[in-house]
């Protein structure tokens, strides 16, 4: 039994991990590192495989092939209690028989930690949850709740703590407060978090890295700036915030910048940020991010600076939502295309049916290979996996 | 008119007090005529108050050995139909296997069949066994239809139990016979106690299986059912009185407990 926890510390890797149930494949097989010390989330819509792998980590799923190496050692066959590792489930799981106290020091005790009184004090105080000690779970809110399924865990001093959805069932409000507690605690205690989550922002607002998983593989891996400014398809371009795709053909390649025609316009891009082949003739989806995007009316179009990628078009739809406007608008290159405004100076003409033109900074916009779908990830799941 | 509205308001009320003096009114009766001093060999007709048969009431001969006989043969039926039925419930639900469907239906099977048809076909396999009618044959056979209730009581509670508490139990170091007395059982135990309070009324008061198997060994049931053809005792309405008085005790200090409990995780 691991019971000396802390010193060996250590990245998580899976090696050639997958997971078959009959026909069907939950994870293809996976290489991932989750380096030692970070916050590390996988992101995906219910069914892509994260908490198949997540589980793979605790042991609670025996891998189809592959290993799973917790530092230098080889974990594949041990059992979970034997895992110097521990989980925040989804809906907490905590036992409803026994009181908050007693779910708290059932790791310690397990282990045959003597005295518990100490360790559990301590770890309650840093929930915030003192005076519950003596009450059942079902007394506690859901905030709480959640509170005391971390506290179960951490005390153990695991060296990876995995968390599965663990604000799922909290309104929003209370998730908000609870992903800045969570880094706090990470920060705090510096042990490895691995994160499952079918929420982006929540993914963005807390981990270090996160790895975006459709379908049983990872799509793209990388900080969430990265992942945000360079999707590299168009899944993660659609999953992670909103993106604008638009078909195009190349007219002028292999230079530093792409020149590709949309619907009868022209628009440039960094070669560097083209996934696909940037050979003339080719086909392309150029993306840009709707706040990236400026918006003047048609009858302005002149104080639009040069060398700037536009489009026109007619607006269709407008929604005020405080700090800014989101308008969709259609053009001949395509619709439905969004665009988010700060709310600076607001022009009044700028209402559904106005003829308006587009134009953002050419280097904002990214290419991505025309062969996927132009949809996929739009589609998010909001119920958990 | 107002009389009439008066009612109406509390119809429910009512009803409920019917109801509940429909379900009494045979208990007060037992024990109400465990006072009586009956004229004759039979205890239908109230005479005066006695409490003559409270003082003695083993004063019957045999009644008190087929008391013993009845709570000992309940209480190993219990222990086997509990034991049993919450091994065979957690199969039932926890594991896929080859003719669970099937299973799952036979269980039943004890409930549905009529028992003098279970009873008389019971005899007829003991008998071409070959085995000795008596103490055996009787708690194999109350095992035997004790057991689908127990798997039923149970089996409700353990589909109801959240899998990833075991889970959860697994990953904070529980290896998996910890678990089981840890986390399982605890939770699966309000079914559990269920199931074997049931089959413990069940098995005590069984007359038909037990009267076809019993060969010459009497139970209590059987004894009072033997002991009404020649004139019904007092004592009966005594055992019968206590037995009551002591089912309402339990309920009752169970019902405290639970409530204190409750109150004392209060904030």
């Amino acid at each position: 039994m691991t019971t000396d926890t802390k010193s060996t510390g250590g990245d998580v890797r899976l090696t050639g991990i997958s997971k078959t149930y009959g026909s069907f494949t939950a994870v293809h097989p996976l290489e991932l590192t989750i380096p030692q010390g970070s916050f590390f989330a996988l992101l995906g819509a219910s069914g892509c495989g994260k908490t198949t792998t997540l589980r793979m980590i605790a042991g609670l799923e025996d891998p189809t092939t592959g290993t799973v190496h917790l530092g230098e050692r080889d974990v594949t066959d041990l059992p979970p209690y034997k895992r110097p590792v521990n989980t925040v489930f989804q809906s907490y799981a905590l036992f409803p028989h026994l009181s908050i106290y007693e779910n708290v020091a059932f790791g310690l005790r397990r282990r045959g930690v003597k005295s518990v009184k100490k360790q559990v004090g301590d770890m309650l105080e840093l929930v915030q949850l003192g005076d519950r000690a003596q009450q059942r779970p079902h007394q506690l809110s859901g905030g709480q709740q959640q509170r005391v399924a971390v506290a179960r865990a951490l005390i153990n001093h695991p060296q990876v703590l995995l968390l599965d959805e663990p604000l799922g069932a909290l309104d929003l409000k209370l998730r908000r407060q609870m992903q800045l507690e969570l880094k706090r605690i990470q920060t705090e205690v510096g042990i490895t978090f691995v994160h499952v989550t079918h929420d982006q922002e929540e993914a963005m607002t807390m981990a270090d890295q996160v790895a975006v998983m459709n379908g049983g593989r990872v799509e793209q891996l990388g900080a969430p700036a990265d992942l945000y400014e360079n999707p590299q398809t168009t899944f993660v371009a659609n999953f992670l915030g909103t993106s604008n795709l638009i078909p195009a053909e190349i007219v002028e390649g292999a230079s530093e910048d792409l020149v590709v025609s949309a619907g009868g316009g022209k628009l440039r891009l960094p070669a560097g940020r083209c996934q696909a082949s940037t050979a003339a003739g080719g086909r392309l989806l150029v993306g840009v991010r709707p706040e990236k995007i400026s918006l003047v009316h048609a009858d302005d179009a002149g104080t639009i600076p040069d060398g700037r990628n536009r489009l026109t078009g007619t607006i269709t739809a407008s929604s005020f939502i405080g700090v800014s406007t989101q308008y969709v608008v259609d053009g001949p290159a395509g619709s439905g295309l969004q665009v988010y405004e700060q709310n600076v100076e607001r022009d009044s003409r700028l209402a559904p049916g106005a003829e308006v033109v587009l134009h953002w900074n050419p280097a904002h916009t990214f290419g991505l290979g025309a062969d996927q779908a132009i949809d996929a990830g739009t589609q998010k799941v909001e119920d958990a996996a | 008119m107002v009389l009439l509205r008066w009612i109406r308001r509390r119809l429910v009320v009512f009803a409920g007090l019917l109801t509940l003096a429909y379900l009494i009114l045979p208990n007060v009766i037992v024990m109400v005529f465990s006072f009586n001093d009956p004229a004759g060999r039979f205890n239908y007709a109230w005479r005066e108050f006695s409490t003559a048969a409270w003082r003695d009431p083993c004063g019957v001969a045999d009644m008190c050995g087929s008391l013993s006989l009845s709570l000992q043969i309940a209480t190993w039926a219990t222990i086997g139909a509990t034991v049993l039925g919450t091994m065979i419930a957690f199969a039932l639900v926890r594991y896929r296997f080859r003719a669970r469907g099937a299973i799952n239906s036979l269980i039943f099977l004890p409930m549905a069949m009529p028992e003098v048809v279970m009873a008389a076909s019971l005899l007829t396999l003991f008998l071409n066994l070959g085995a000795q009618l008596g103490f055996w044959t009787v708690l194999i056979a109350h095992i035997m239809f004790c057991l689908s209730f127990v798997v039923t009581a149970v089996k409700a509670r353990v589909m109801s139990m959240d899998p990833r508490l075991e889970e959860a139990a697994r990953d904070l170091y529980a290896g998996p016979v910890q678990t089981f007395l840890r986390v399982t059982l605890p939770i699966a135990a309000p079914g559990i106690a269920a199931g074997a309070l049931l089959a413990f009324a069940l098995s005590f008061d069984d007359f038909i299986i037990t009267n076809f198997n019993a060969g010459s060994t009497v139970t209590f049931p059987m004894f009072v059912w033997g002991s009404a053809q020649r004139g019904t005792p007092v004592q009966i309405n005594v055992i019968g009185t206590a037995m009551f008085a002591i089912a309402v005790l339990v309920v009752v200090v169970g019902q405290l407990l639970a409530r204190r409990r409750n109150r004392a995780a209060q904030p």
